[in-house]
């Protein structure tokens, strides 16, 4: 029977010539993730269990970044046994202030991240990495704990839904629109421990920033993970940032997918997504009167260069609303870098926005921007639950950059079309 | 290996965000962080809560965040065991991981109400509603699954291999 791209990997890494859904199996990792709030715990249960060693200093990566720069005592805690952790093993891949960036933009750019490779994290949304053609998927501090002392983590094979992309999206959409398009139409559990697959004609209009944005929110219709198929934008992305060899796993013709969705890129719109689920979507042509108090534009699925430039690109020569506070987070440091030579940090501090070292801050209701009861906002991030940016009466509505830009000159949700 | 309490009843797609929010995670004491567990849905759930009770839920219970801090707070509670229709990947791995043991069973989750006594049989899978005197099915854990909830998790059945 034939494999999909993700079970040809997990078969691989697994050993095995073949799997099938349903089949639980062992495999080897490449990397394994984990941040400053799931990596204590892992920490925690490490000792805990005795283990003296790590299965690779290079196969393990630890990035500040939910809390830090340390937004309290506790947190500073936190931070301190994820450094003293690091230290102690040698980890390689160990990103503090002033290195850091928000993990799943960071991992990447770095290059640590190839085609064909097992990801695992301690984060839900490691599921970014299905964008560059690798496998990967969140898990906890437990999986993390064993897979940094074995190099290895238990799988149950999924099945998969696959996505055929075709046509040419318009200017004004972008990976966020599509993303929230299909968890719109599948709904939050659509794709419950499956893989979701992209391929077909209309990928080579999606650059891997926009990829990133789709494979980053596959959790949110709860897929185990989200895969791109490789093609030659992959390859110019990796060149110059991976040099180790890596292998490129296309799906059998003969595989079997659950479901097979036809997409064309074409039809779609600028998508919001109301509160509390990302599945609550309407077109921008849908949305109506919605004032809002914040415009958070940032976060792992739209914190990277292209997302600034298109808001800068709108805000440029604006002001943004009374009554409205706008912050920009960029993705990593060498975003924020790119950002202040392009320009874009002018255009935002002119526009009355506050700029901000990376972080993921006010996306988990963490810091740097948290709501108070009954305010609204409108966030470039991925989830927009119950309290997830602050008070539980307050509400995120999730949108694309261009959107997010548009609503904070207008005070309202916007329409990005005529900017 | 079995269980027996009291039901606290939830809907469908509770979040780690409800069931430990954010601004609680870095807290590192435990028994601390269990204290605000399902407060952002149920203020009282921490109060009523006894050692052995169930917690039953709709579709997709735990989406969200990978937080293992959301199966920890649960287990802290006192909670024996978690029935819902399904269980969002990540949690339910992490349940699992941890030792706490999780059962997926649309009918239980349809006919059971909150505050029956039901009783849990983890090797057969079967779900008795004492108060109800009725009776439901759900999958038994397969062998792989079952020797990680029996060592109480998953480090300690590595641990035993080793
Ligand atoms: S930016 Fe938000 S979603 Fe992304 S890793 Fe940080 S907290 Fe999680």
């Amino acid at each position: 029977m034939g494999m999909t791209m993700s079970q040809k990997i997990l078969a691989k890494k697994a050993g095995l010539a073949s799997v099938q859904a349903g089949q639980l199996i062992e495999a080897n990792i490449d990397l394994v993730l984990g941040n400053d709030i799931t990596t204590p715990v892992a920490i925690e249960e490490f000792e805990k269990y005795g283990f003296h060693q790590v299965y690779r200093k290079d196969g393990i990566a630890i990035v500040l970044d939910h809390f830090t720069p340390n937004k309290d005592i506790k947190a500073a805690q936190l931070a301190k046994r994820c450094r003293e952790f690091a230290n102690r093993y040698d980890i390689l891949h160990y990103y503090d202030v002033g290195a850091m960036g928000i993990e799943h933009a960071l991992l990447p750019e770095k290059g640590l991240v190839a085609p064909g490779e097992l990801v695992v994290g301690a984060d839900s949304h490691t599921c970014t990495y299905g964008a560059l053609g690798a496998f990967s998927t969140g898990f906890g501090s437990t999986d993390m704990a064993a897979a940094m002392a074995t190099g290895k983590c238990w799988f149950k094979v999924p099945s998969a839904i696959r996505f055929n992309l075709t046509g040419t999206p318009s200017k004004w959409v972008s990976g966020k629109d599509l993303i929230l398009h299909i968890i719109g139409m599948i709904g939050v559990d659509g794709a419950l421990y499956k893989s979701m697959e992209f391929g077909g004609e209309g990928l080579r209009h999606l650059s891997i920033d926009d990829r990133l944005t789709v494979a980053n929110m596959a959790i949110e219709a709860g897929a185990k993970n989200g895969i791109f198929e490789v093609d030659n934008v992959t390859l110019a992305y990796e060149k110059g940032r991976v040099e180790r060899p890596f292998e490129i796993f296309k799906p059998d013709e003969d595989a079997v997918y659950e479901k097979v969705i036809d997409i064309d890129l074409g039809a779609l719109r600028p998508t919001v997504s109301f509160p509390h689920l990302p599945e609550n979507t309407k077109t921008i042509d849908e949305v109506g009167d919605v004032k809002i108090d914040q415009v958070v534009i940032g976060s792992c699925t739209n914190g990277r260069i292209s997302d600034l430039k298109i808001a800068a690109d709108i805000l440029k020569g604006h002001k943004i609303a009374k009554n409205v506070r706008c912050i920009v987070i960029p993705g990593t440091q060498q975003i924020y870098l790119d950002a202040l030579h392009a320009g874009y940090f002018d255009i935002f501090i002119a526009a009355g926005c506050a700029v901000s070292t990376p972080t993921c801050g006010p996306c988990l209701g963490g810091h740097m921007g948290i709501l108070a009861e009954g305010e609204r906002c409108v966030a470039t991030t991925n989830r927009n639950f119950v309290g997830r940016m602050g008070h539980v009466k307050s509400e995120v509505y999730l949108a694309s950059p261009a959107v997010a830009a548009a609503s904070a000159i207008e005070g309202k949700i916007a329409n990005p079309e005529k900017y | 290996m079995t269980a027996k309490g009291i039901v606290h009843k939830y809907g469908d797609n509770v979040d780690t965000d409800v069931i430990i929010p954010a601004r609680c995670l870095n807290i590192s004491d435990r028994k601390e962080l269990a204290s605000h567990c399902m407060e952002d849905i149920d203020k009282d759930f921490i109060n009523k809560v006894k050692p052995g009770d169930i917690m039953l839920a709709g579709f997709n219970f735990g989406c969200g965040s990978s937080r293992e801090h959301a199966p920890m707070v649960i287990k802290e509670s006192g909670i024996s065991c978690v029935i819902a229709k399904t269980f969002a990947r990540i949690f339910y791995r992490n349940a699992i991981n941890i030792g706490l043991p999780i059962l997926e069973c649309e009918a239980a989750s349809e006919a059971i109400a909150n505050g029956d006594e039901v009783s849990v049989d983890f090797d057969t899978g079967m779900i008795t509603n004492v108060t109800k005197n009725e009776t439901y099915q759900a999958q038994p854990f397969p062998e792989f699954i079952k020797e990680i909830i029996d060592a109480n998790g998953l480090l300690n059945a590595i641990r035993k291999k080793q």
